[in-house]
């Protein structure tokens, strides 16, 4: 196995990093830079709890080999600029969105590229582009209010 | 429960240890021997107060249990005026913390803000059992305010030493005390008390009835509860600062994975270490009995010798359950456990049944079907323990910490004052965090290597092989009278549950089952049929286990899922109802207020009230108009249509009208929206009832739709969320009425009771959504989840 020095580019900082390249990237933002945001839930691709945005969109970090995480990754911590709460955060908090929290990383990060690509989408547009982030709490109804929130205040 | 040393021989084979690990048996005879200490992590003491359990290094039980009579034990107040209030439950997010931080708060006269709560650790907080059977804000949250206000008393009565004023003759705002008559006089609980211990005894005889001398507020002088104060927890859940157990990390620290059987009941011939041994960072290979686990450096390792390690396995000869597709057949052929063994409950009767049914002018019949449902929890189980010193720390989000830790010590053999657990946050306990396989693993394997393990369970182990939600096999026979008046009611309940797993015992947990440790005997579930208050003069309940071949070291273990059997029994309960109104062409909801107003005879008088006023406020806050179902069916290609369900579960009484859309080319069923009249008596945060019933509603709506655990003869199906389908956001419905009943006789006294919520409106959901359907298309669902290509197949059947 063969290792290389990785470089990555992390909520603003560069990091260099002696990993195995094939290895996912959500162990090495975790074990290896200790972020809480992104979390295992499945390891497939299909639940949405390890989601970053790596440049602007949401990827899913368990399926990404750190090797080929270029660009800007963002995770949950990296959302918010010097203390301030991004609006798509301060709308789930204004909406008391989480239950046990867990998927909230994934629908956070999932709103935010939604609201960059789509800044007034439709309800069924909201269902659509949150479709792939599973919440076992089943607060679907809250998130989406929340996104609706968070388009009104970006406007 | 049966150690490994006092099986039959024969079972000693699957017992031999891996060579180089020590055995089971080595361990449990050496378990006097520790090294003792304290281990510092995680551990911080409170306000500069010493907390009971905290223990000094040097003695020889560092964990001991936080004494339930010491006031100390459960709130600490600071120098700075503000207060520590140690609670011992958990927050699986329906916002208990919160709630008891408001009660608290409110008894102790102190502004929310002041003050903070901590949760389920076994060496900090008071046992109170952690979490489960919605019972935090009825019964514990009832100790903990008494507890709160025992505080304010005797901080009143320090200022009224202080003040030379008798303590009638204060007054309490906010944490302070002044004298009435002269307000300039005052002083702060910080300055009072802080920073110094109460040293107040209280009474009582168990944790629940723990009480000092003080009553709790009325009511009307409640000034928090009621308020929806919103939750403490949220904002660190949504800027990423929150630790949860899967991020604890310790210096150190191993990554563990299991390997399970491929099929149920394998038995475990060899395994071929070479295959991983060259795997960077690979460390070890456990295996006792068909238990094996592998540990590396890094986590991506230990998935990868999971994944790469060669085992061999032997298939049991008998299949071990049948097909999910043969279940039904299967659970209603099947001879049941014994009724009135104490393994399962005698059948209840009321009246003569079968003289009424048959006398009866009308009789309907039907079967319902439930599959097994599982948690399929968002993040598979995890975590971490630590063996320092020869202490055992676990920190896990189970949600009864206390037993984690009974369970643990019992299975390692260790005394309970040598290990705890620290509960944080996790996702979704609903119960199946009440036996957290993956604290006892991580203890297990941290024991027997000397260093901190962190175990995390893959997705497909985790569907696969979490605890089930028994299946039910319903079956209803119902008399009606000439004028429609029902009069008999015969329910006979099969279950598949056979070996329901407790609350985190040492032999039930599947490590132990896979070690081939066995309970005295196996518990089958029973219990009674759908929890209602309708008045019918004959009857007989009877609900009765079922059993498979393979009992234990089977992926469809029971457990408890959230209102453990409430869904299942009342899917069949009210869609019979609804059946039977059917037949009697009457309207569902005239129907059940007629059955609810049958009589005022019995002691029941306070339930049926509460029962009779949520079934009103459901069907007036939706707008429901009285007719038959169904409805005169529509032409287009979307047909639509109500339906209502009701439950009573402990002390909460709960009506749900679910409105729904069924696609009839595609079968897709939608829940548009949906209605819940709710009384649990006093309600402490509106907005938080309402989230955790939101929660309740879509997770019905969820187990009605999609959720059923698939299996062939030899193993689990339901692997991922492809093979396990879940809600997502196409489905959440447009509209979420939730009405907050009181419906109490009395509804303005000042002790009304504070009732549970996180559990109840569950189990309405899925004979809403089924009597909606019938409603829309005229065609009764009587097996659940209604997939697609199950709704299609019925109305294909049925010509609609
Ligand atoms: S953990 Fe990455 S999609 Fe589920
Ligand atoms: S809030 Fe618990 S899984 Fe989404």
């Amino acid at each position: 196995m063969r290792r290389t020095v990785i470089t990555l580019r992390v909520n603003g900082e560069t990091h260099s990093l002696d990993v195995e390249p094939s290895t996912p990237l959500l162990y090495v933002l975790r074990n290896d830079l200790g972020l809480r945001g992104p979390r295992f839930g499945c390891g497939l691709g299909q639940c949405g709890t390890c989601t970053v945005l790596m440049d602007g969109r949401a990827i899913r970090s368990c399926m990404r080999p750190v090797s080929r995480a270029e660009g800007e990754i963002t995770t949950l911590e990296g959302l918010s600029a010097d203390g301030e709460l991004d609006p798509v955060q301060q709308a789930w908090i204004d909406e008391q969105v989480p239950q046990c929290g867990y998927c909230q990383n994934g629908q956070i990060l999932t709103a935010k590229a939604l609201l960059d690509r789509n800044p007034d989408p439709s309800d069924e547009e909201i269902r659509q582009g949150m479709n792939g982030a599973l919440c076992r709490c089943m607060t679907y109804y809250r998130i989406q209010s929340a996104v609706r929130r968070a388009a009104e205040a970006n406007r | 429960m049966k150690r490994p040393e006092e099986f039959p021989a024969g079972m000693e084979e699957a017992l031999v240890p891996w060579e180089g690990s020590t055995s089971r048996r080595d361990f449990v005879k050496t378990s006097g021997l520790f090294v003792l200490g304290f281990s510092s992590v995680g551990f911080s003491g409170v306000g500069g107060i010493g907390r009971n359990g905290s223990g000094d290094p040097g003695e020889a039980n560092p964990y001991p249990d936080p004494d339930y009579l010491q006031l100390d034990s459960w709130l600490v107040v600071h120098e700075d005026g503000t207060a520590t209030f140690y609670v011992g439950k958990t927050d699986g997010g329906q916002g208990t913390g919160t709630a008891m931080r408001q009660m608290m708060c409110d008894e102790l006269d102190l502004a929310y803000d002041r003050a903070t709560l901590v949760m389920g650790r076994t060496d900090m907080t008071v046992d109170q059992g952690g979490s489960g059977g919605s019972d935090a804000i009825e019964r514990d949250a009832l100790a903990a305010r008494r507890v709160a206000a025992e505080a304010r008393r005797v901080l009143l009565e320090l200022a009224s030493e202080r003040f030379e004023v008798p303590a009638d003759e204060l007054a309490v705002s906010e944490g302070v005390i002044s004298v009435a008559a002269e307000p300039a006089r005052t002083a702060t609980y910080g300055q009072l008390i802080g920073g110094r211990r109460f040293d107040v005894a209280l009474t009582g005889r168990n944790v629940n009835e723990t009480t000092g001398l003080a009553a709790v507020k009325p009511v009307r002088e409640l000034k928090i509860v009621g308020q929806s104060v919103p939750r403490y927890d949220i904002p660190a859940k949504v800027d990423g600062s929150l630790e949860w157990a899967v991020d604890v990390r310790l210096p150190g620290m191993v990554h563990a994975r299991n390997v399970r059987p491929p099929f149920a009941g394998a038995r475990l011939v060899s395994i071929d270490e070479s295959s991983v041994r060259d795997i960077p960072g690979f460390i070890r290979v456990f295996r006792e009995g068909n238990y094996v686990a592998v540990v590396c450096e890094r986590e991506e390792q230990a998935i990868q010798a999971a994944e790469s390690l060669a085992l061999e396995w032997e298939q049991p000869e008998t299949a071990p359950f049948p097909s999910s597709e043969d279940l039904f057949d299967y659970m209603r052929g099947a001879t049941p456990v014994g009724a009135g063994t104490g393994t399962s409950p005698r059948p209840r009767v009321e009246g003569d049944p079968d003289a009424a049914l048959a006398g009866a002018a009308s009789v309907v019949e039907a079967g319902y079907d439930i599959p097994f449902q599982g948690h399929t929890a968002i993040g598979p189980a995890h975590a971490v323990a630590d063996p320092s010193d020869g202490q055992m720390t676990v920190y896990t989000n189970d949600m009864k910490p206390y037993s984690h830790r009974t369970g643990i010590a019992e299975f390692l053999g260790m005394p309970p004052e040598r290990v705890r657990v620290i509960w944080m946050e996790g996702p979704q306990l609903y119960g199946r965090t009440a036996a957290d396989d993956a604290g006892f693993e991580a203890a297990y394997l941290a024991r027997e290597l000397g260093r901190p393990v962190r175990m995390q369970w893959m997705r497909h182990e985790e569907t696969a092989w979490d605890t089930k939600g028994p299946a039910f096999a319903i079956d209803l026979r119902g008399g009606l009278d000439d004028a429609g008046n029902v009069v008999a009611l015969d329910y006979r309940a099969r279950i598949a549950n056979y070996a329901h797993v407790g609350y985190n015992q040492a032999d039930t947990v599947l490590i132990a089952q896979l070690m081939g440790i066995r309970p005295e005997r196996p518990s089958p579930g029973g219990g009674r049929g759908p929890d209602e208050m309708y008045h019918i003069p004959n009857r007989r309940e009877e609900t009765r286990a079922v059993r498979f071949p393979l009992a234990f070291e089977t992926p469809l273990r029971t457990g408890n899922l959230r209102d453990p059997n409430g869904p299942q029994t009342t899917f069949a309960g009210e869609s019979f109802i609804d059946e039977m109104a059917a037949a009697a062409n009457a309207d569902p909801v005239e129907f059940r207020l007629r059955l609810l107003r049958g009589t005022t005879e019995d002691d029941a008088t306070f339930r049926r009230a509460r029962s009779i006023a949520v079934v009103e406020a459901a069907a007036e806050a939706f707008g429901w108009e009285p007719r038959p179902s169904p409805r005169e069916p529509g032409d287009g290609p979307i047909l639509t249509g109500r339906g209502i369900s009701y439950g009573y579960r402990v002390q909460t009484a709960v009506a749900t009208v679910a409105e729904v859309e069924v696609d009839r080319e595609s079968g897709r069923v939608w829940v548009k929206r949906m209605v819940c009249a709710h009384d649990c008596g006093l309600v402490i945060n509106p907005d938080g009832l309402e989230s955790t019933i939101q929660g309740n509603l879509l997770h019905g709506i969820s187990r009605t739709l999609y959720e059923e655990v698939q299996f062939d003869g030899e193993r689990v199906t339901s692997v991922d969320w492809r093979t396990h389908p879940t809600l997502t956001h196409r489905d959440a419905p447009e509209q979420i009425d939730v009405v907050i009943v009181n419906g109490d006789p009395n509804p303005d006294r000042p002790d009304l009771p504070h009732y549970g919520a996180g559990e109840p409106s569950h189990r309405t959901v899925p004979a809403a959504i089924a009597n909606a359907i019938h409603d829309a298309t005229g065609v009764r669902m009587r097996r659940i989840p209604l997939r697609p290509e199950r709704v299609l197949a019925e109305l294909t059947a049925a010509g609609a």
